[in-house]
Order: C-alpha cells, then structure tokens, then sequence
C-alpha cells in the first residue's frame, strides 16, 4: 500500500463524512415531514459510506485506526474533505443546490469507480452509486422549483449557486495523488469527471432560469486540511461525545 | 445451523427474515470450528445492520454456537432482485408494496389493489422504503423502492 492510497480514499470518506454531518443538522427542522424524513435518508447514506471507507482507509494505513478513530480523534488540518461540504447549511436553497453539484458529483465519481482496480473500493462505488442516482432526482427537482419557482426561491437558488459555484473547481483539482492514483487504476480521472458534470450541471442550472457566476474567484484548500471558519465548530459537535468519553461503550 | 440464521428477522420490516430478504450471503463451519455468517448491507447507511448482525449471534447462541464470526460482503452489491418470491407476497400482506420491475409505470396499491397510485415522497420511514398515495382509495402507503 503507497501512502497516497490512504491518503486517498481518506478524503473521499471525509468528503462523505462532513457532508452527511452538514445535512444531518436539517433533522427535525426541515420544512415539513417528507423533507426532513428525505434529508435525513440521504445523510444517513453519506455516513454509511463514510464509515465504509473510513474503515477501508484505516486498513490501508495499517496503523490500527477504525472509523471511528478517523472520524472522531483527528484535528481539523486532519481532515481531507473539500470545502463545498464543511459549508454551513444556510437556507433550503443553499443546501439543495450545494446537495444537487454533490450528487452529480458522487454519481458520475463512484461510477467511474465501480471500475477501480481496489476491490474494496470498487465495492463501496457500486454500491454508493445506485444511492446517489436517486439523490440527484431529489435535489435535482429542488433546483428546478426553487430556480423556476417564485421571485423568492429564484433569488435565494442565485444566490446560492453564486456562492457555491466558487467552491465546485476544488472537487477536480488534481494533485499528485490523484496523478498517482489514476495511474493505479484506483482513482477515477478528474478532467473525464469534470466533463461530464459541467455538462450536467450547466444543462439543469439553464433549465432552472439560474445563471452560472463568471468564475471570478475560487476557494480550496480542505484537501490539504486548510479549512474554513466553520470546520472547527463543525468538528466541535461532531465529535464532543467521543472526546468526552473516549472509548466509551454502551 | 442454517436454518436457525436465515430465520432472523430483519428488525424495520419484521415481516421478512433476512434470508428472504437476500441478504444472508452463507452460513459456514470454520477450519477451528467457528461458525461464519456472511451477510450483505441493503443501503450503505443501512442502521439496521447493526441489529441483525446482534440478532444472528442470539439465534445462534440460542443454539450453542458461541464462536460465531460475521463477515459482511459489499461485492456484488444487494439489489430488490434478491427479494425472494415469498417476500413480495408477504410485503403485500404487510401493507407495503414491492418492488415493480417498471415502475414508472405505477404502483399498484397493496391495500385496495389499484393500479394507479401517487408518488408522495422518493423517501421513507426506512432508507429503502418511498412513500405513495394510492388515487383510488386515498390511503398511503409504502413503497419497497427498486436499488
């Protein structure tokens, strides 16, 4: 096992680790209860992969941490996920639309990586793949109605995708990991995924009457444990318990 | 031994066992004469496994089997396909209708039998259930959505 291999499927489980912790903060106040039952399915499904690969990059490491060490005994410049997913839930809009580039993202990623030479990883894509199909149908539909909705849904869907598009360039910012993985046959090929999630994505955001910021300004960084603001408060709740009571068993 | 496991049920659709759900991939006696149970995760964030994994120890501790080892499977992938025959007729029975092969077509309503229904909601009280209206007699109902 190379070090870029942990390194490697360790940032995919914590992409799917925050981003399942961010969505899962919507339980009990979504806008009404088919949405706060579909927002808390959809993060547990995060979390289950989350645990999945967590466990799977504990294993490559060989240094006798599980999932829950990786998720709750790490420091914030620890943690690999990008900065999309750490971002705080704000409004209905400004998770939906963070969620729909997510899912498009997760569907055309773990697809690609049903393909992947680490059997383990392969498994965990097949399986995480057939889940994120139908989470674009949802959060796809919410940009629709919110972007071809009323004047309010429409200005706080712009809004949202103002902000958000700025973060999306770092779910395909290669560095020498990726480099080395793709050569592996382990990782999926970001230039191939970005293609096809442009397309998407700019399709629907069009059909939606949303218009795609100019690319002005782009924020990175969570890939090299540089975070935002918000991480630090993020992991604070995340992982209060088990750092209060560590190794607690129940 | 391998009737004892595959009658565990499973603890959200406690009309199906876990062998008619597809999800018990092998029940096997080890080299040191352990016994090891192979299963399979419906979702990836499935909370139930958790509690079948604790279910299939009890039966088979019940049955004097003390060194039991779990394996769980990802590869290849559960899909509604591994529902066994008996388990859509027990879903049915159970208010809950199962899995359509084509379902964009409609489901029909397992309470009244209508074949016209209306998608309330893609999720449910459970990761693998979507929630439905039925158009004719206007009772709810759950959906075994196709994975």
């Amino acid at each position: 096992m190379s070090p870029a291999h942990f390194e490697y499927v360790l940032r995919l489980g914590d992409n799917a680790l925050i981003v399942g912790q961010r969505l899962s903060e919507w339980c009990g106040h979504s806008p009404f209860l088919e949405e706060d039952i579909a927002m808390a399915n959809v993060a547990l499904d995060h979390i289950g992969r989350a645990r999945m690969l967590l466990t799977h990059a504990g294993a490559l490491e060989g240094r006798g941490r599980d999932e829950d060490a990786l998720a709750y005994a790490r420091e914030e410049r620890e943690f690999r996920n990008c900065l999309l997913c750490e971002l705080p839930n704000g409004d209905y809009a400004f998770t939906l639309v963070r969620q729909y580039v997510l899912d498009v993202f997760h569907r055309l990623q773990f697809g690609a990586l049903g393909a992947s030479t680490d059997a383990t990883l392969a498994a965990i894509a097949a399986k995480a793949v057939k889940e994120s199909v139908y989470h674009v149908r949802r959060s796809a539909q919410w940009v629709l109605r919110f972007g071809d909705g009323t004047h309010e849904s429409h200005a706080r869907a712009q809004a949202a995708l103002d902000e958000v598009w700025a973060y999306c360039d770092e779910l395909f910012a290669s560095d020498a990991i990726d480099t080395e993985m793709s050569a592996a046959g382990i990782a999926a090929e970001l230039g191939t995924l970005e293609r096809a999630w442009r397309a998407e994505v700019e399709a629907h955001f069009a059909r939606a009457g949303l218009v795609l910021p100019r690319d002005e300004w782009r924020a990175a960084g969570g890939r090299s444990g540089l975070h935002t603001e918000h991480m630090g408060r993020l992991l604070a709740e995340m992982q209060a318990v088990p750092r209060a009571h560590p190794g607690l068993r129940w | 031994m391998h009737a004892c496991v595959a009658a565990v049920c499973d603890p959200e659709l406690p009309a199906l066992t876990i062998a008619e759900l597809g999800i018990l991939r092998g029940v096997r006696e080890a080299p040191d004469g352990g016994i090891v149970v192979a299963l399979t995760p419906t979702y990836s964030g499935c909370p139930a496994t958790q509690a079948i994994t604790d279910g299939v120890r009890q039966a088979l501790d019940s049955a004097g089997h003390r060194a039991v080892r779990i394996e769980i499977e990802l590869a290849p992938a559960w899909t509604t396909a591994c529902l066994t025959p008996s388990a859509h007729a027990k879903l049915r029975a159970a208010g809950i209708a199962p899995p359509q092969a084509r379902e964009a077509d409609g489901v029909p309503c397992p309470h009244c039998g209508a074949p016209t229904s209306a998608l309330v909601s893609w999720f449910g009280s459970t990761a693998c259930k979507a929630l439905y209206r039925c158009t004719a007699c206007h009772e709810p109902f759950e959906y075994f959505k196709c994975l």
